[in-house]
């Protein structure tokens, strides 16, 4: 070691010999390329590169050197280095690439192996397809309005304008529940809610009425004595028939595709006047785009509103009802009412959580 | 109701190249008549004639009898023999003839071939063979004269043709006959008409026969006419047959067919008794208790003090308008006839019908509603038509007894429709609608300067009661096509209510967690709550009871969703799926212990208070409840390893997922719940009050219901959950947390769940999170104790925490939970 101010040539220092420096590169490139693995490559980079380093060692020694000789030793011991680096990088590179293209290949896994400890689970497209049906609704500006599943003959019947004698009300038609005395039925519509809708909420209204409701029929495949329905219900000054088709076609398209919609034939229903049964231009339908028969719908009868205490001079409404296995079978090719109610799990598993 | 084209075209003034099945059909289906079926006729190609049979030879030699005839098939006696199984014909008569060659309708070739021993040289035909009705009772035999042997059959039997079959909905009563019919089309194709009901009706001299109305609420009006010195052996004509035939009704005799076809043709159901089998007056009234009358038909009937019913002096002859006794029914002699037309109520007569299964044509009917200004033109008809194809004599006289209700008017503003419909009708509209249907109008202004139309219905239609009945008869006839489709301006709404917000999140982390949603039907038998092994005064079994079930045992409203979740889970199971986890959100019904009835109530305005409270409280508590029930293997076992079977942990844990789903938290502890094994069964509860059970299933139900072993399950009553309040939003430490495991040694007795509350208590602020990771009971521990391990996480909010401190809020815990529990540190 020689001090500050020694005017020494650096040639004349050990460490800053050409010789030297080039010797480091020398062996660093070998020991570089002997490295065979990136562990190897890492555990050997100090010996070249770090503190103690041959390069490293160079250059504290630059300090003692007179200023005259300063730049030109600096100038040599970086280049030296430089070139230690990029042998590196060179070296680090190639052992990177072989790394990429055998080792992890090596590590390979089949991906195809299941994985499902727990297998997951599904709603039923029944519940799925009721809430899409409320959930266009609702983006329309409607509430989801809900009620109890048995009912009063009140509620069910009278109120929605069915006279005593109506055939809807037979027992071969109605499942009746408890003593006679009782009033009371399995809903056999979610009607009802209407009218619970118009009693216990300020008008205007525009609710949507999911729910299961109930009719004496034995279980076959286009029949089942439980079914769901999505009734709707507006209430408000000067509501129309127009109105009624605008809100039935928004909802056919938003069901059905921009393409449908839908057809209004007259029919007849106690609890509206006038009544249309309502058809859906259907363009996926089996076997060719179509019509399909799909519920039905009308402006609230009068007498309807009367009972739940609207002023039918000032209000008018609307209704309309699907059922919705109905939907189901026609959107979804679906043969057998029974597939439904079942719950057989190969049948709901396919439709997921979100139909 | 089946009417053939050229039927309804014969009433319309219409261009023969409009009245096709298709236009009709389309304006059928326009103004609101379904059209069920459009039926074809013909679909015979090669020689169908007619034939006269000349000879019948009467085979003895087999089994059923067999005829092999000699029918003449042209007019120059050219002669087929042919075979034949019918017998209801006899030498001279018409018949049709299909000759080799032919192809009757499906298809049904005919050919010359040997049978009973003979060489058979064509078919004799059935009316059902040649498309017409479905008359299965022999051979189709023609009206002597209709026809000459070789006449074309086809031309004959006019089968160019097509019948529709029509579905009117029940308030149009008036569409089940033509008349109806063709008005609708009138209106609907904008065509004239001509009511077949239109012709002058003479004065009647005197009565026909005394009556007396007993009832005239259930028998408005009744009127008799009488003929007699008909022929009773006079053939019905051709054109006749084959209008009941296409109608789908068969032949008779000439009276009845008569009867029958005014029916049709005017909508009004006529009765014809034999005149000399009646007795003195005819009374109408309400049957008698014990009172018995055999039916047309042959059944003997016990009649209902509830039935309208005919009677003469020795008892009931006639059910009204459903079906006429046995003692008074025309038979093969009867010259002497007395005609019925009447008008009934018809939720008496809806009422008779359902009560006796008798669903007639009439009963049809008059249960919708018959114009009750109809009796004396339909029993002209009927007593003209009996004068010209039976030589009868029309008696003079005619019984009316009560009359026709006066229909009320309707008054509505004349712009009504439009604004109903939405649309700007041309001027004139509703007034020519209105009138197009039969009402009488009259145009005015109202007090209020408004123009406004009063509609008197015409007498056939029941139906137009209101403004808005009115409005629906011109927005059909104008079509419900040309209303427009236009938008409301809905109110703004407020979305999903939390509850309902709730219940989706709740279905989709079921779901999420491996639980498929099924939908099981709500009914159940009784004989369940003994498999549950539920005690005497559980209040489960207070069920609210079907009255007409479909399945007799299956009688009870659920108040719990788990026996149907239970049938769903086995029926999986027995189709061979072994690993079964299902869910159902529902209602259930919860009566009440006096559950009180509902007051009757009217529907002219809206019920007060009082009434409303009645009416609510009558229906029984119906919360929504959600269950979950598991059987097989939870965890799969699988190339990763062994799986882990489906336990009461994961029952308990779905009503965890439920909790968290819902935002609220859940307290779990032991409980002793039927169908639950008692020693795995978890009382669930959010706050103090408990909200449902979870766990293992009691072998004894496993056992008496059939289920998989081990069969799991959790049910629990969603509307007990509160709604959370609003939840605050935590504050996060940014520092470092210090982590501590600590075991103690607890009596096994002691809940885990207890003794970690005490712990996170007796840690103080600074523990964040507990959780046990392991429980060892064994040589290690005393006998009686079991030693749970817990991970500790400790954190500050304002500075990094040292060990220290974490050390010192550890030993806090543990002496919280040796002061409740005298839990030991393990060593």
């Amino acid at each position: 070691m020689s001090g500050a101010n020694d005017p020494y040539d650096p040639k004349q220092v050990a460490e800053l010999a050409p010789e030297a420096l080039e010797d480091a590169v020398t062996k660093a490139m070998e020991a570089f390329g002997a490295a065979a693995d990136l562990d190897a490559l890492a555990t050997i980079k100090p010996a070249h590169l770090g503190d103690r380093s041959p390069v490293l060692t160079a250059r504290r020694e630059i300090g003692a050197l007179p200023p005259a000789a300063k730049a030109e030793a600096g100038k040599r011991v970086n280049a030296t280095r430089q070139r230690i680096q990029e042998a590196f990088d060179k070296r680090r590179a190639e052992l990177q690439a072989e790394r990429d293209s055998t080792v992890l290949r090596e590590e390979a896994v089949d991906v195809t192996l299941p994985w499902d400890r727990v297998p997951r689970g599904a709603r039923h497209p029944v519940t799925m397809v009721a809430e899409r049906v409320a959930d266009v609704f609702v983006a329309m500006g409607y509430e989801v309005a809900e009620g109890p599943e048995l009912e009063t003959e009140w509620f069910n019947f009278d109120a929605l304008n069915h006279t005593e004698h109506h055939p809807a009300r037979l027992m071969t038609d109605t499942f009746y529940v408890g003593e006679p005395s009782s009033g009371l039925v399995l809903r056999t519509h979610t009607s009802p809610v209407q009218v619970r809708t118009l009693l216990q909420r300020e008008l205007p209204v525009y609710v949507v009425c999911p729910g299961r409701a109930f009719r004496n029929d034995e279980l076959d495949p286009t029949h089942t004595p439980v079914f769901h329905q999505v009734e709707g219900l507006a209430v408000d000054k000067g509501l129309t028939m127009a109105h009624l088709r605008g809100t039935l076609d928004a909802f056919a398209r938003a069901m059905f595709g921009a393409e449908s919609v839908t057809r209004f034939r007259p029919h007849f229903f106690p609890f509206t006047e006038p009544s249309a049964e309502v058809d859906i231009w259907f363009p996926e339908k089996k076997g060719g785009p179509g019509w399909v028969e799909w519920g039905g719908c009308g402006m609230v009868n009068p007498n309807v509103l009367r009972a739940a205490g609207v002023d039918t001079d000032i209000y008018s409404g609307f209704a309309f009802g699907m059922g919705i296995e109905r939907t189901l079978m026609f959107r979804n090719g679906l043969p057998d009412m029974r597939d439904m109610v079942e719950g057989d799990v190969r049948f709901t598993l396919p439709f997921g959580t979100e139909a | 109701m089946r009417v053939p084209v050229s039927w309804l075209a014969e009433h319309l003034e219409i261009d023969p190249e409009e009245a096709t099945a298709e236009r009709f059909a389309e304006a059928f289906v326009r103004v609101g008549i379904e059209v069920e079926g459009v039926e074809e006729l013909g679909g015979i190609t090669g020689p169908v004639v007619i034939g006269r049979v000349s000879a019948i030879e009467e085979l003895t030699e087999f089994k059923k009898p067999i005829r092999y005839c000699q029918v003449e098939i042209s007019d120059d006696d050219e002669e087929n023999g042919i075979i034949c199984g019918a017998t209801n014909f006899a030498e001279g008569d018409l018949v049709v003839v299909a000759l080799p060659g032919a192809v009757l309708p499906g298809g049904f070739e005919i050919t010359a071939r040997k049978t009973y021993g003979r060489t058979s040289e064509g078919m004799i035909c059935s009316a059902t063979e040649l498309g017409l009705g479905d008359d299965h009772s022999g051979i189709l035999v023609l009206p002597s004269g209709t026809a000459e042997a070789g006449d074309d059959a086809i031309d004959v039997l006019d089968l160019n043709d097509t019948v529709l079959d029509l579905a009117p909905t029940p308030d149009r009563g008036y569409c089940l006959s033509v008349r109806g019919l063709v008005r609708e089309l009138g209106c609907a194709m904008d065509v004239s008409f001509v009511d077949p009901a239109q012709f002058d009706v003479p004065e009647a001299e005197g009565d026909a026969w005394p009556v007396r109305v007993a009832d005239p609420v259930g028998c408005p009006r009744f009127v008799v006419r009488r003929a007699s010195g008909v022929d009773a052996g006079a053939p019905t004509p051709w054109w006749m047959q084959r209008r009941l035939l296409l109608a789908g009704m068969r032949p008779i005799s000439l009276a009845v067919d008569i009867t029958n076809y005014v029916m049709l043709e005017l909508g009004h159901p006529l009765h014809a008794f034999d005149a000399t089998a009646l007795r003195e007056e005819l009374v109408i009234r309400r049957a008698e208790t014990g009172e018995t009358l055999t039916t047309l038909d042959g059944a003997e009937r016990t009649l209902d003090p509830d039935d309208v019913i005919i009677c003469d002096e020795r008892g009931p002859i006639s059910i009204a308008g459903t079906m006429g006794g046995e003692s008074t029914e025309i038979g093969s002699e009867t010259s002497d006839i007395l005609l019925e037309a009447a008008h009934w109520d018809p939720a008496s007569i809806s009422r008779t019908a359902r009560r006796h299964h008798l669903f007639s044509e009439a009963a049809k009917r008059f249960e919708r509603f018959v114009d009750p200004a109809l009796p004396p033109a339909a029993l002209e008809r009927a007593a003209r038509l009996l004068r010209t194809y039976g030589d009868g004599t029309i008696h003079p006289g005619r019984t009316d007894v009560g009359g026709v209700p006066e229909q009320a008017a309707v008054t509505m503003p004349i712009d009504l429709p439009d604004r109903v419909a939405g649309i700007y009708y041309a001027r004139g509209v509703t007034a020519r609608r209105l009138s197009q249907v039969g009402c009488r109008l009259q145009v005015d202004t109202s007090e209020q300067g408004a123009a406004q139309v009063t509609a008197t219905p015409p007498s056939w239609r029941n139906d137009l009661r209101q403004p808005a009945d009115l409005v629906e008869e011109v927005l059909r006839l104008e079509g419900y096509d040309t209303i427009p489709s236009t938008l409301p301006a809905v109110v703004a709404g407020t979305g999903l209510t939390r509850a309902q917000r709730r219940r989706r999140g709740v279905a989709k982390a079921l779901a999420d967690e491996g639980y498929v949603e099924v939908l099981p039907f709500p009914f159940v038998a009784e004989s369940t709550w003994d498999a549950f092994g539920l005690a005497d005064d559980d209040p489960r079994r207070r069920t609210m009871r079907l009255r007409n079930p479909i399945e007799a045992d299956r009688d009870r409203l659920t108040p719990t969703l788990l026996p149907g979740l239970l049938d769903a889970l086995q029926r999986n199971v027995a189709r061979g799926m072994r690993d079964v986890a299902l869910f159902h959100i529902g209602q259930v019904v919860r009566p009440e212990a006096e559950q009180p009835d509902a007051p009757e109530l009217g529907t002219a305005g809206r019920p007060d208070e009082a009434e409303l409270a009645r009416l609510y409280s009558a229906v029984p508590p119906q919360p929504q409840h959600v269950a979950v029930v598991l059987t097989g293997s939870r965890q799969r076992s699988g190339w990763w390893g062994k799986g882990e079977p489906a336990s009461w942990a994961d029952a308990i844990q779905a009503a965890r997922t439920i909790a968290a789903s819902a935002g609220v938290e859940l307290r779990i502890r032991a409980a002793e719940y039927q169908p639950w094994h008692p020693g795995r069964c978890a009382e669930l509860l959010v706050g103090s009050e408990t909200v449902g059970y979870a766990g293992e299933l009691h072998p004894k139900t496993v056992e008496a219901l059939g289920l998989p072993k081990r069969t799991c399950a959790m049910e629990l009553n969603l509307d007990a959950v509160p709604l959370p309040e609003q939840h605050v939003a935590p504050v996060i430490s940014a520092f470092p947390p210090v982590r501590q495991d600590v075991a103690v040694v607890v009596p096994s007795e002691v809940p885990a769940a207890d003794v970690a509350e005490v712990l996170r208590s007796g840690a103080g602020e600074l523990l964040e999170d507990i959780a046990l990771f392991d429980v060892y009971t064994g040589e290690q521990v005393d006998e009686g104790s079991r030693s749970l391990a817990y991970a500790m996480r400790f954190r500050a909010a304002d500075r990094t925490l040292t060990e220290d401190e974490a050390s010192v809020a550890r030993e806090a815990a543990v002496t919280a939970a040796a002061e409740k529990f005298g839990a030991k540190l393990r060593g």
